[in-house]
């Protein structure tokens, strides 16, 4: 992957001490385990070099990380379990050194103390995987990720199992990194979507976290929307569960697409993506780097119209324009207006023209060759799904003497629910519960990487300095808010560069010995 | 010229002074008038031409098939390789359908790519211009000095708008084209794929866009300034209520309780076509078919057709100047022209005709 995570053994210049914190190794989520030497060097081109080589290879000291990452929680003796809620979310980066604790988070795993995980038991609502869940809108039972939480869930020392009040709370923060007394980090989940007006993003979002962050929303009337241009809209929640604290951000943008003229309506959404990237190098190359905030978008979801017959232009020339700085997954919006088979052809379709439109969506990482056959089935099962074509809804209907979410029709109710009617589980299940870490993890490893690459690059052919092999000290030329923190900045880098000679010098001699 | 124009009532014509009735002593027989318009009709047939515009797959070509129920349009996927045409092709299509020895000439254009692209801008251009076009060709031939009997109406009668159910109200590329086209054709606004959508939500949505109508001055067919006297106004308000019309088109039937009917069958129920409680496409197929074609052609013909002709004979100055005469150049495209204009217009129109005679 082209970056030496740890490193331990390299010497820190540039960008920090990374390897030697061990927050930072932690942070570094999937990246971190990889002191698999991989030479470090801003990543070129090359995108999508994320292979389970890396991770695989980084197995021993991603050990040290706890169970977290997909397929990489080797050497485990409870791997077996401890592999459902790996695989979505890091949990072992919440451990950071606490290998021990690494059982059994509750949230939505597997759901089997140790040994092969049973048929996947009805899941929270909203689980915030890592340590249990709680749940947030009340009602239904059974432990987080089924056993799973009554199960050996060792609450973090430090953290307690709080029990907050049902109701979920504000919309977290993007990306923010909360730190409790532990070492525990809570992984930030910025998500941004885009698509027309009015195909139901607002509704499907609401669905989805069961929360309504669009109370106030005042939609705007036509002649409003004629000069109106894409906004940006975030909205912060946040959510906890059984002690798992999660802030999620919503990039909402309204407006995009409904002009008369679209040309460039994704501008904004690129600048915002870059911004986001552009104030996380920055506070990477800080000083003070325990809190960082990581708003960067880790996925945005795109919702396609039910009512073409593939994608748009609009679609592609949004899709293309960001496939390489976000993970796209594209949606199909307001499924209900379409029968089965036309549901199937629509996704053949639109499939064959990303395919033909050479656009990178997001992809799912492949399961390793030793899980089990449900896991297997159920990957191949998600992966055949795509793209997924959900529907939301934010009213409760009685259907079959259950009260479920749905809408409802004179001929008949659309059960939000109910996998026979809409891949919304799907969505939801892939989305916090087993791909969020991932999720992270290539907007880290890639498209983070690529934007870092690439800003360096620039500014080296700025400062026209030779090109070697570790990345030279950046020296931002982006406005700095703080006087103060520029001199101490600069002072840092002097010192850095200073230590950097001492160490040619050193090499030199050993060279010479 | 359609041979019901001059003399159904139902006509749009303004009318002459009335002359004061006659008290009838016995029976004449002046209503077997009417069976004699009919044996002519049945001989000649009927005409009607019908346009449907709007962003693709909303189901445009289903909607055609199912007014009429025939296949009269095969809804032509784009393939793959096909990249999306850049200006707008549209293309017309004609049947001929016959029921109960009642023959009509129907020609369907379609109108694929609109709002497709990223930048939509004009769009509506090369509808306009097909639009015009079809009144130039009546036009031409109507000031012939050897005129035929029976001149080809290719006028377009009636432009079906296909909304897509968002939900929220009309977009700005909605709002654009309709100012232009109410002022050349009759246009009958519909929410397209209605089944996205709940009750409640439809309702709120044609709330909505009715409201966004009113405040852009869009008049939609039924035109509220063309109704003659309350009879009309009566009839034609119930439907105002309820433009756009939320239809959902199907061309597959299905069994239910033991009944054929057109529907879309989805895991969770079937959609009935034809069931009001379902959709509104009944209100949709009886406002074109049933109810309101004659009176679609006669408002093509008297209001739209003609102020088109006085546009184009005011430019070319062969409009003799009589009385009352309104110089009605071509109006520049922001202003939309109100119909009471056309009116005068059309006054100094049979004034001027009358002086010129």
């Amino acid at each position: 992957t082209g970056r030496a995570g740890g490193r331990p053994a390299r010497p820190a210049p540039g960008i920090g001490s990374r390897g030697d914190h061990p927050l930072s190794l932690v942070r570094r989520g999937g990246l971190g385990g990889e002191g698999a030497g991989v030479p470090g060097g801003p990543r070129g081109g090359s995108v999508r070099g994320r292979g389970r080589g890396p991770r695989a290879r980084a197995s021993g000291a991603r050990g040290a990380r706890g169970a977290g990452g997909r397929g990489g929680a080797r050497g485990r003796a409870a791997r077996r379990g401890g592999r459902g809620r790996g695989r979505g979310w890091g949990w072992g980066r919440g451990a950071g050194g606490r290998p021990e604790a690494r059982a059994r988070p509750g949230g939505g795993g597997r759901g089997a103390v140790g040994g092969r995980p049973g048929p996947r038991p009805r899941r929270p609502r909203r689980v915030a995987r890592g340590r249990g869940g709680r749940r947030l809108a009340g009602g239904r039972a059974g432990g987080a990720g089924g056993g799973g939480a009554e199960g050996p869930v060792t609450p973090q020392p430090g953290l307690g199992l709080r029990r907050s009040s049902p109701r979920p709370a504000r919309p977290p923060a993007r990306g923010h990194h909360e730190h409790g007394p532990a070492v525990q980090e809570q992984a930030g989940d910025p998500r941004g979507q885009a698509g027309e007006s009015g195909l139901g993003k607002s509704t499907l979002v609401h669905s989805l976290f069961l929360t309504d962050l669009y109370k106030d929303r005042k939609l705007l009337s036509a002649e409003e929307r004629i000069s109106q241009t894409v906004e940006i809209l975030k909205h912060t929640v946040d959510i906890e569960e059984k002690g798992v604290k999660l802030k999620l951000t919503i990039v909402d943008t309204p407006g995009f697409g409904d002009a008369v003229n679209n040309s460039e309506c994704w501008k904004p959404i690129t600048d915002y993506v870059d911004q986001q990237f552009e104030q996380y190098f920055r506070d990477e190359s800080g000083l003070n780097r325990k809190n960082i905030q990581d708003n960067r978008v880790h996925c945005c979801l795109y919702f396609i119209s039910p009512f073409g017959h593939g994608l748009r232009p609009v679609d592609v020339g949004f899709m293309k324009a960001l496939h390489e700085k976000v993970n796209i997954v594209p949606l199909i919006a307001k499924a209900d207006c379409l029968v089965p088979g036309e549901i199937r052809k629509l996704k053949e379709r639109i499939r064959e023209e990303i395919d033909k439109f050479g656009i990178h969506v997001y992809q799912f990482p492949e399961c390793d060759s030793d899980e089990d056959e449900d896991f297997k089935q159920q990957d191949r099962e998600l992966k055949e799904s795509a793209p997924f074509a959900v529907i939301g809804s934010n009213t409760v209907v009685e259907a079959k003497g259950q009260r479920v979410r749905g809408r409802l029709y004179p001929w008949g109710i659309v059960e939000v629910e109910n996998q026979a009617h809409c891949d919304f589980v799907k969505l939801r299940n892939m989305l916090i519960r087993t791909h969020m870490h991932d999720l992270k993890d290539v907007t880290c490893d890639v498209h983070y990487e690529n934007y870092r690459a690439h800003c360096i690059q620039q500014m080296t052919s700025k400062l026209t300095q030779d090109s070697r092999m570790e990345s030279p000290i950046p020296i931002l030329p982006l406005p700095t808010p703080d006087a103060e923190t520029e001199k101490l900045i600069r002072m840092k880098d002097e010192e850095l560069r200073r230590m950097q000679e001492m160490l040619q010098k050193m090499k030199q001699q050993m060279q010479d010995q | 010229m359609d041979p019901l124009r001059q003399s159904s009532p139902g006509s749009s014509r303004p009318s002459s002074p009335r002359t004061p009735p006659c008290e009838m002593f016995d029976y004449v027989g002046i209503e077997a008038v009417l069976d004699q318009l009919k044996i002519k009709a049945m001989k000649m047939g009927f005409e009607f031409n019908i346009m449907v515009v709007g962003q693709s797959g909303l189901g445009k070509s289903t909607m055609v098939n199912t007014l009429f129920k025939s296949k009269v349009w095969k809804s032509n996927i784009p393939n793959l390789g096909t990249p999306t045409p850049q200006t707008l092709k549209l293309h017309s299509v004609t049947h001929i359908i016959e029921e109960k020895g009642v023959k009509l000439k129907l020609t369907v254009t379609d109108t694929p790519g609109f709002g497709d692209q990223i930048n939509n801008d004009k769009c509506w251009d090369p509808i306009l211009g097909y639009i015009n076009e079809q009144y130039e060709r009546y036009l031409q031939e109507e000031i012939l000095i050897t005129r035929q009997r029976h001149i080809p109406d290719t006028r377009v009668h009636c432009c079906v708008y296909f909304v897509p159910p968002t939900g929220h109200c009309l977009r700005p590329l909605d709002i654009e084209f309709l100012q232009r086209l109410c002022r050349a054709v009759n246009v009958v606004p519909v929410i397209a794929r209605a089944d996205s959508l709940t009750i409640e939500e439809r309702e709120t949505f044609r709330q909505r866009i009715q409201h966004n109508l009113r405040s852009h001055c869009i008049e939609v067919y039924p035109q509220k300034s063309l109704d003659e006297d309350t009879n009309d106004r009566i009839l034609n308000s119930k439907i105002r209520d309820r433009i756009p019309f939320a239809v959902v088109g199907a061309d597959r039937e299905h069994l239910v309780n033991g009944k054929c009917v057109l529907g879309r069958k989805t895991k969770w129920g079937i959609i009935e076509v034809e069931n009001m409680a379902h959709c509104e496409f009944p209100l949709l197929r009886d406002l074109l078919i049933r109810s309101h074609l004659q009176d679609l052609k006669d408002i093509t013909h008297n209001v739209h057709y003609e102020n088109y002709r006085v546009c184009r004979l005011n430019e070319s100055h062969l409009l003799p100047q009589g009385p009352g005469w309104v110089n009605l150049a071509p109006t520049p495209a922001g202003r939309p022209a109100t119909p009471r204009s056309l009116k005068v217009c059309q006054q100094a129109q049979d004034d001027a005709k009358d002086e010129a005679y």
